[in-house]
Parts: structure tokens; C-alpha cells; sequence
């Protein structure tokens, strides 16, 4: 398509408002709180590490920083591996009830977390789960799983159906084929699944503050207690704000070409 | 998709994921339809209390029905608005992504961003950004004469909460629309040229046609996503000022655990997730009846 001046011009205007707010809780984060509070800045005049290296030398927040990482890379695990086999099942075969399975696993993708976060804190306490890594990784399986489906469901429908075939007239057995031929042909899918299962964990905070008290606290939700520490630590809440980003910020690079198609759950 | 073979074995590779999402749906599922019929007094005093409380909810003259009603009608309105911008915004910037060059990759990394940072820090750096005295946004609206005032204004707060939404998720309907755009062949492009098309004429022929089933992932997906709104507008708004901005999850919680009142709670929860349920399934029903129409 050709492209005038016009449609330029209005991208890169939508990428500078887009960034904005995310500059300024940067400029925020490197000035001290009695910077902020002597007025507007457009940029920080006397840029301060300060409250990056108090973070970094808090182990509440270290520690904090440690679990959402863990119970993110536990989920991202188990939903792309239990929902491996699921795809492959739901796209090659008709089964008993197939169709009605596939839209319940998907209304899951819907549930509110408020309806939830209640009985789950029972549940999770009665299971002696509570305030551990693996409640938070179990809960958020409720939607990254029926996501791990859909998506890989669409790369595995991008593989031709014959390759299947030929493997079994050359004799690889079921799970030989599944495992060394058929997985690295969906490896594309597989780094795009994990990347959303990824995403999904780390920016959901409602269900893993309700599972989780003092010992598996996520990093996100340590921010709270700048609120009432000591007033209102604005700094600090900006430096926080800044370090939860950059997580996402690194993984988002390397499935850039690819994470359209995962949106799409694996359809255009 | 018709020549699918049968074969009921199938079932075996679905377990993992059955057992996985029923443990973290059925039980708790279970454990709200269970609430929803009984009242509590006290902890672990709970009395039969049949079907009152969903009664109670779906009469607007009762007190709990006006305040369901109330919730519900903003957050349909939240978001009708929030789509009504999104979908419209999010296709507009799709078509000036450039199809090829190095600037692609930056691009669709940083319009991704905003949907990696969690909800509650998205809440934060609004709180931030929002605020008159220390944030760019409020200080600029009132730098212009505007009346603008997160927590005591319910109009600067309904903005602000769009706003935040049409932030964090438009990107979503632009990657989406991207994608769409990119699997046009040029052949398309070319042809609408020799017919000399005018540009609108490409769009509304060729572009928007062909953009249509990724559409409609967005609309399901947004829709689904601005109905459960919860973490935005609690930090940001606290659903203040006044009732302004608590819509259903926030009320929910609200009677949940502010007033620890589970009956309520958990009625409200399955009229709200029912509403979410039909919702989608008739959009979905809808969606695949038109794409195998044309099919055919």
C-alpha cells in the first residue's frame, strides 16, 4: 500500500500519546518525592537512581519480584503442556461432545475474577494451598489453559493434515510422531501460546492478591504498601510501576513478528 | 473441517485440560451457587434461603435490585463506549502501520506495551498521570480552564476511566487488525488500482471484507474484557465519585467483602456471569452462522 504523509504523521502522533503516561511515571520515578511535590516537570532535572537501588535493596521487594516471576513460569508450563495433546485432539478428531467442550473451555475465558476470588480463597485455604506460589499458578489456569487451547488449536490447524498420515505409514509410533516431528513443526505457535500464558499470569493481580497473604505476595501487589507506609511515596510507586514493565518489555520483543497471529488465536 | 474422522480416544488427550480447569471452575462454581441460596450469620452459620436473594436482585424496587440495575446499565454503557471508540481508533492506526520496513518491529512493540504492564500498576500510572497537582494530564486540562477533577467530578471520572481503556486496549484491536490487513494478497491492491479505486472505495470493498473475522475476535474479546472491568477503575476511582464509576465486578467485591454479605454476592455473580454467557454465545452463534453462510 502506498503510504502518504498523512497516515505517518498520525502514527507516529498515536505512539507519542501512547507513551506518554508511561514517560511520565519514568520521569516521576527518577526525581525524589519533594521534587514531585514542588511542581510539574516535564523532565526530571536532577535524575535520582535513589528509589531503584531502595528497591533493589529490599528483600520484601526482591522477594516480591521472585514469586510473580515464579507462579507465571509455573502457569506459562502447565497450561502450554496439558494443552498441547487438547489441541491436536480438538483439531484432527470429532469426539462425544466435542463442540460443546471447546465453548465451555472458552466461557472460562470470560469468568470474571471478582465472581471468583472468594470461593477460590476458600478453596485454596481448605486445599492448604493458600499463600503459596501454586495456588496463584493453579488459579490462573482457569483462563491461561482454555487460552493455551485456543490458540495452538489455530497453529495446528495450519498444519497439513497428510503430514500425520505419512508419519504413521513410516512407522513413527503415536507419541514418537507427537514429540519429534510434530512439536517442532508448531514451535512458532508453542513460543507465541507461552508468551500469552506469560502475559496473561503477570498483568492478572486480583485473584493473586486475594491467594496469597505475606509469604507469596506478588510484586505488583507489595506496591500497596508505599499507599500507607508513610503517605503517599509517589516515587517509589513510579520506580515500582517502571520495573513491572520491563518483564513484559523483554519477552514482547522476541515474539513481535508473531504475536498478531497469537491474538488472533491462531486464525488469520 | 467436515472430514474430521471420529474417533472417541480423543477424549484422553482433553483430560489434562478437563482436570486442570474443572478443579479451578466446577468447585468454586459449586461453592457460589451454594452461597447464593442460603444467607450467612456469622461465620459458618448458614441458613436455606432459596431463590430471595435472586428475587430481591432483579426487582429494581427493591433496595439490592436498584443498585444491580444500576451497575448493570453502567457497564453496559462503559462498554458500548469503549468499543464504540476502540474498534473505529484501533482499525484507523492498523491502516497507517507501514507493510514493510524496518520501523514494523519498534512499532508493534510499543503499541503492545500497555497490555503487558499489570492492572493495577495501568491504575497506578493514571492515578499519576490523572492527578492536577503532579500528573501531565490533569494539569494540562485544568492548564486550559477545564473543570477536571478525577475523585469529585463523575464526568472527569467517566472520561478518565475511557480513556484508560481506550489506552491499555486499543492496541489489542490494532495488532488484530494488522494481521487481518497483512493477509490480503497485493493482487487485491493492484486490481483495485487498474480499476482506480479511490481510497475509501479500497477500504470499504477490500480492506474492511477481508478484516471482518478478525473483527469479530476483537469485539468478543473487548466486550468480554470491558463487561469483568475491576482493577482500572478501583485504583483510579476507587468507583467514586459517589456510585459514578462501579460497575458490576466492583460491586460485587463491594458486597462480597466490604460487607462480607456471600448470599448477595454470589446471586449477583451468576445473574452477572450469566449475562456475560448469553451474551457471547449469541455474538459467537451469530459470528459462525454468517461465516458458513458465505460459505456456502
Amino acid at each position: 500500500m502506498r503510504q502518504g504523509i498523512l497516515p505517518r504523521f498520525a502514527l507516529v502522533l498515536y505512539l507519542v500519546l501512547l507513551m506518554l503516561p508511561v514517560y511520565w511515571l519514568l520521569n516521576m520515578s527518577l526525581r525524589t518525592n519533594t521534587d514531585i511535590m514542588s511542581g510539574l516537570a516535564l523532565w526530571p532535572h536532577e535524575p535520582t537512581l535513589e528509589k531503584y537501588r531502595a528497591i533493589f535493596s529490599d528483600p520484601a521487594w526482591v522477594h516480591g519480584f521472585g514469586v510473580s516471576l515464579t507462579y507465571v513460569a509455573i502457569n506459562t508450563v502447565v497450561s502450554v503442556t496439558v494443552a498441547l495433546p487438547a489441541a491436536y485432539a480438538f483439531n484432527r478428531y470429532h469426539f462425544i461432545g466435542d463442540k460443546h467442550l471447546f465453548f465451555w473451555l472458552l466461557t472460562n475465558l470470560m469468568a470474571p475474577a471478582s465472581v471468583f476470588a472468594m470461593p477460590f480463597f476458600n478453596l485454596y485455604y481448605a486445599v492448604g494451598l493458600f499463600d503459596t506460589v501454586w495456588a496463584v499458578a493453579l488459579a490462573h489456569c482457569l483462563f491461561n489453559v482454555p487460552l493455551a487451547v485456543w490458540i495452538l488449536e489455530g497453529f495446528v490447524g495450519g498444519v497439513p493434515r497428510e503430514i500425520d498420515e505419512t508419519a504413521a505409514i513410516d512407522g513413527y509410533s503415536f507419541p514418537r510422531f507427537f514429540l519429534r516431528l510434530f512439536l517442532p513443526l508448531i514451535a512458532n505457535g508453542i513460543g507465541v501460546t507461552a508468551f500469552f500464558c506469560f502475559m496473561f499470569s503477570w498483568v492478572e493481580q486480583l485473584l493473586a492478591t486475594t491467594l496469597t497473604s505475606s509469604n507469596a505476595l506478588p510484586f505488583a501487589a507489595v506496591m500497596t504498601r508505599s499507599y500507607s507506609a508513610s503517605g503517599m511515596d509517589w516515587s517509589m510507586l513510579a520506580a515500582a510501576g517502571v520495573l513491572t514493565m520491563v518483564p513484559g518489555a523483554v519477552v514482547i520483543w522476541f515474539v513481535r513478528n508473531h504475536i498478531a497471529k497469537g491474538f488472533a488465536l491462531g486464525r488469520v | 473441517m467436515t472430514d474430521k474422522p471420529w474417533n472417541n480416544r480423543a477424549w484422553f488427550f482433553v483430560l489434562p485440560v478437563l482436570i486442570f480447569v474443572l478443579f479451578s471452575s466446577i468447585v468454586p462454581m459449586m461453592t457460589v451457587v451454594n452461597y447464593s441460596v442460603q444467607d450467612s450469620m456469622g461465620v459458618n452459620n448458614f441458613f436455606w434461603n432459596g431463590d430471595s436473594w435472586f428475587r430481591d436482585l432483579l426487582d429494581p424496587s427493591t433496595e439490592m435490585g436498584a443498585r444491580f440495575a444500576g451497575a448493570l446499565v453502567r457497564t453496559f454503557v462503559f462498554s458500548f463506549v469503549a468499543l464504540a471508540i476502540e474498534i473505529p481508533l484501533g482499525i484507523g492506526i492498523a491502516l497507517c502501520l507501514p507493510r514493510r520496513g524496518w520501523a514494523i518491529g519498534p512499532s508493534l512493540v510499543v503499541i503492545a506495551l500497555p497490555m503487558l504492564i499489570p492492572w493495577n500498576v495501568v491504575g497506578t500510572i493514571w492515578q499519576i498521570f490523572a492527578r492536577q497537582d503532579i500528573g501531565l494530564f490533569g494539569a494540562a486540562l485544568t492548564g486550559l480552564g477545564l473543570h477536571y477533577n478525577v475523585t469529585q467530578d463523575p464526568t472527569s471520572a467517566w472520561i478518565t476511566i475511557v480513556i484508560i481503556d481506550v489506552w491499555h486496549w486499543t492496541p489489542l484491536v490494532i495488532l488484530l487488525s494488522y494481521a487481518g490487513l497483512r493477509a490480503i494478497p497485493d493482487a487485491y491492491y493492484q486490481a483495485a488500482r487498474i480499476d482506480a479505486a479511490s481510497r475509501w472505495a479500497v477500504f470499504r470493498n477490500i480492506e474492511l471484507p477481508r478484516l471482518r473475522k478478525v473483527l469479530v475476535i476483537a469485539v468478543l474479546l473487548r466486550f468480554m474484557q470491558t463487561f469483568m472491568i475491576y482493577t482500572e477503575p478501583v485504583v483510579v476511582t476507587g468507583g467514586g465519585p459517589g456510585n459514578a464509576t462501579t460497575f458490576l465486578s466492583i460491586d460485587l467485591v463491594k458486597i462480597a467483602i466490604g460487607q462480607v454479605d456471600l448470599g448477595n454476592a454470589a446471586a449477583m455473580s451468576l445473574v452477572y456471569y450469566l449475562i456475560i454467557l448469553t451474551g457471547c454465545y449469541v455474538f459467537y452463534t451469530v459470528m459462525t452462522q454468517l461465516d458458513r453462510r458465505r460459505d456456502s
